[in-house]
């Protein structure tokens, strides 16, 4: 029943591309290094699917693997071991599966330019950490793998690192990362010192024998977790990085900043519900957070106009759902509508991309228009994808945000009402920014007749259907059943039994707010373009506040970026660094340089004053050692004897 | 009685200690005041020897072969350090025809 499925190797198959490529990859030719780039995700992908087979034989999960002793030192002990359970496997089968597709599209996508073997060195190395973070048995490793997502999300938005901006977006997601991390690190020394333990399992256990563990510490460890997870994947108050990480190229965007990466937050919370379940007010501060930043995201989206960080506000507010989902306990759901957001989100950028690629790198939807009939692929798997996110009936998004909404709605109080209207309003935006953006690509006349666009290739289109049929039947498996499949890992919620009539009403609801999007989406970009040309000028406060995304980059940067550079500047580098370490450092090398000047002179180079010194030492040596010998019986031993 | 007739006419320990003593100082002072490469070399052979005297002298005086031992180590590292010595006191003379080791205090050739 214990067979070896030897899950190390998938996350050191990438590792291995990601050491060929990034080491030899400069000197290889292309075809060599796309297949190492290839192979590398494929492996897994194989590992994984034969894993699977476990996955519905729920007595043999979770399946642990233990690789050796990591630390082991007295009372701490952690180990390298990997755990497969139905919330590991899923979320493998999404990474490495998404993964893989996005890597095949990267191929045509990235074709053309310089760093190609760079590029999948680092997307390797992403799937190297993305699948450790995943498959880490206890808080540690998965630490390893949350700090190396980071590290490859950094160097891929920074790809093109001869341009600025995208220099300085790769710093931003580090930094605001790092303060996330910040958060998840104090989370694990809590952990630490209240558990001993950073295994989830012991833990879990540890909290499962004591009923009566409520709050308190709990609450400390679950809003540290929070921060971190809030950094990771881009919620109020960290959001702030995911907009500028676009960046990066368009399919790291799909792989690292919509489908994977950024829900690792949503991953490790459920991954840690045992934790969140004690802790009432920091699941509704989780609750809270995901609400508020579904709707946030979703108001800012409405005016952007690059087509990248429409998705990447996108991103944000759907990942607020997830956060939402989890806020509520409703764990499955929230990775139910993770896996479904990981097909569409994936294929809109994918699409994106596509679309940027046939216009030769234009981003701004202003200059498109009439795409329609030109890359007809590219229209139709991005029709889906909008359909999807929009809760469109049947498609996926449609069973994944109603499980959502339908939690939150029954999750009890006054607080969940809100925050199933938040989240029915937020649909509502949604299904209007996303037909916004796919009438002002695909419709009326090309407001730029200079390009020339032509559809792309297929090694492209192919990931395109494929990810669209996903984002079709993705959510046909039912909340359900999805639900029940998952339940062993992270618990069935023990809410009550939904009503059917109320859900059946929440379901009409929903897509009522989205049909409603739709309709003003239509009307003002499709039948009558002029009403959204003829909002700009006229520039209503509201509108300007939300095209200057309520102006939190330059609030942060007054409150917080601001000081800390006046700080450096006058106190760390003037004070601190010049006056007191410098001062410092030009002391003790006055000093050398003194004793040095002194000590030269014994340095003559003449053979017989060394021998006479090395002499005159031996002696004085020799008269120290001897000397008691000699005097002891009159002087010296007896002041020692204290008479 | 044989015994006490050999202790009767040993040389007193001390003896040995002054002669290894003052081979000791002429080895040292050679090597301080002479000039020639040479015969500094041959004042640290002398050292070397004077040492070598007192192992022996404490070996006999404590019964002990140890002493002994350390006197074979010392000819040993002594004979190949002479055989490494002369040959660079040779190439030095080639290089710069002299032995003064005044003249000779330079890294460089």
């Amino acid at each position: 029943m214990n067979e070896n499925l030897h899950l190390w190797l998938i996350p050191l198959l990438p590792f291995a591309g990601f050491l060929l490529n990034g080491l030899l990859g400069r000197r290889l030719p292309k075809t060599i290094v796309t297949s190492i780039a290839l192979l590398a995700p494929l492996g897994s992908l194989l590992v994984v699917l034969n894993a699977s087979r476990l996955g519905f034989q729920a007595d043999s999960l979770p399946h642990v693997e233990t690789l050796g002793d990591w630390i082991n030192t007295g009372t701490l002990h952690i180990d390298f071991n990997v755990v497969l359970d139905q919330l590991s496997l899923v979320m493998l089968l999404i990474i490495t599966g998404v993964g893989f597709l996005i890597h095949i599209y990267s191929v045509g996508y990235m074709h053309e330019e310089e760093g190609y073997w760079r590029y999948f060195a680092y997307l390797n190395l992403f799937l190297f950490f993305m699948t450790v973070l995943v498959l880490a048995g206890n808080a540690l490793l998965m630490f390893v793998g949350w700090e190396g997502v980071g590290l490859a999300s950094y160097l891929l938005i920074g790809f093109w690192f001869q341009k600025t901006s995208a220099v300085d977006a790769g710093k931003k997601a580090f930094v605001v990362n790092r303060i996330g991390d910040f958060g998840f690190l104090i989370g694990l020394f809590l952990l630490l010192a209240n558990f001993s333990t950073l295994s989830f399992s012991e833990i879990a256990s540890k909290i499962a024998a004591e009923p009566a563990m409520m709050g308190g510490v709990l609450t400390a460890i679950a809003l540290c977790l929070l921060i971190g997870a809030t950094g990771k994947s881009a919620q109020l108050p960290l959001y702030v990085w995911l907009p500028d990480a676009m960046e990066g190229p368009t399919p790291v965007s799909a792989l690292i900043h919509a489908a994977t990466m950024v829900t690792a937050g949503v991953y490790m919370i459920a991954r840690t519900h045992f934790i969140f379940d004690r802790s009432p007010f920091a699941l509704s501060v989780v609750a809270i957070v995901g609400a508020a930043t579904a709707v946030f995201a979703a108001t800012i989206g409405l005016v952007q106009t690059d087509i990248k960080r429409v998705l990447a506000y996108s991103t944000v507010s759907q990942l607020g759902y997830m956060f939402l989902g989890c806020g509520v306990a409703a764990y499955s759901a929230a990775i139910f509508h993770l896996m479904t957001h990981a097909f569409f989100k994936a294929l809109l950028f994918l699409a994106a991309g596509s679309v940027i690629h046939a216009l030769g790198g234009e981003q701004d939807m202003r200059k498109m228009g009439g795409l329609r009939k030109k890359i007809p692929i590219t229209f139709w798997t991005m029709t889906m994808a909008v359909c999807a996110i929009s809760g469109f009936p049947f498609m996926s998004a449609f069973f994944s945000k109603d499980a959502i909404l339908a939690a939150a709605f029954t999750s009890g109080g006054s607080l969940g009402k809100v925050l199933w209207f938040v989240g029915v309003v937020t649909a509502a935006l949604t299904a209007f920014y996303m037909f916004r953006l796919w009438y002002l690509t695909f419709f009326g006349e090309s407001r730029n007749p200079d390009v020339h666009p032509h559809e792309s290739p297929a090694v492209m289109t192919v990931p395109l259907v494929i990810l669209a049929i996903l984002s079709v039947v993705g959510g046909w498996i039912g909340m359900e059943r999805f639900g029940a499949y998952l339940a062993p890992s992270v618990g069935a919620r023990t809410a009550e039994a939904a009503n059917s009539q109320i859900e059946i009403v929440l379901t009409v609801l929903a897509v009522l707010a989205g049909a409603v999007g739709w309709y003003i989406a239509h009307r003002m970009y499709h039948r009558r373009p002029e009403t959204a040309d003829g909002l700009v000028p006229g520039t209503p406060a509201g509108y300007n506040l939300l095209a200057h995304k309520y102006y939190v980059d330059e609030i942060y940067g007054f409150v917080i970026v601001k000081p800390i550079l006046v700080l450096s500047k006058y106190l760390l580098e003037w004070v601190v660094d010049v006056a007191i370490l410098g001062g410092l450092a030009w002391l003790l090398g006055g000093i050398a340089t003194l004793c040095g000047a002194i000590l030269q002179r014994w340095q003559s180079g003449n053979l017989r004053s060394y021998a006479a010194w090395l002499a005159l030492g031996a002696a004085v040596l020799l008269a120290f050692v001897l000397a008691p010998y000699v005097f002891g019986a009159t002087g010296i031993d007896m002041r020692w004897a204290g008479h | 009685m044989n015994s006490l007739h050999l202790v009767q006419n040993e040389v007193p320990l001390a003896w040995y200690l002054v002669l290894s003593a003052v081979l000791f100082c002429l080895g040292i002072v050679g090597f301080l005041i002479k000039r020639n490469l040479i015969t500094m070399f041959m004042s640290i052979e002398l050292m070397l020897n004077a040492v070598n005297l007192s192992f022996v002298t404490f070996a006999h005086q404590w019964h002990q072969v140890k002493g002994q031992i350390f006197v074979f180590f010392v000819m040993m590292v002594a004979a190949a350090e002479a055989a490494v010595g002369l040959a660079i006191i040779i190439a030095v003379f080639r290089a710069r025809a002299t032995l003064a080791v005044d003249r000779i205090d330079l890294m460089k050739l």
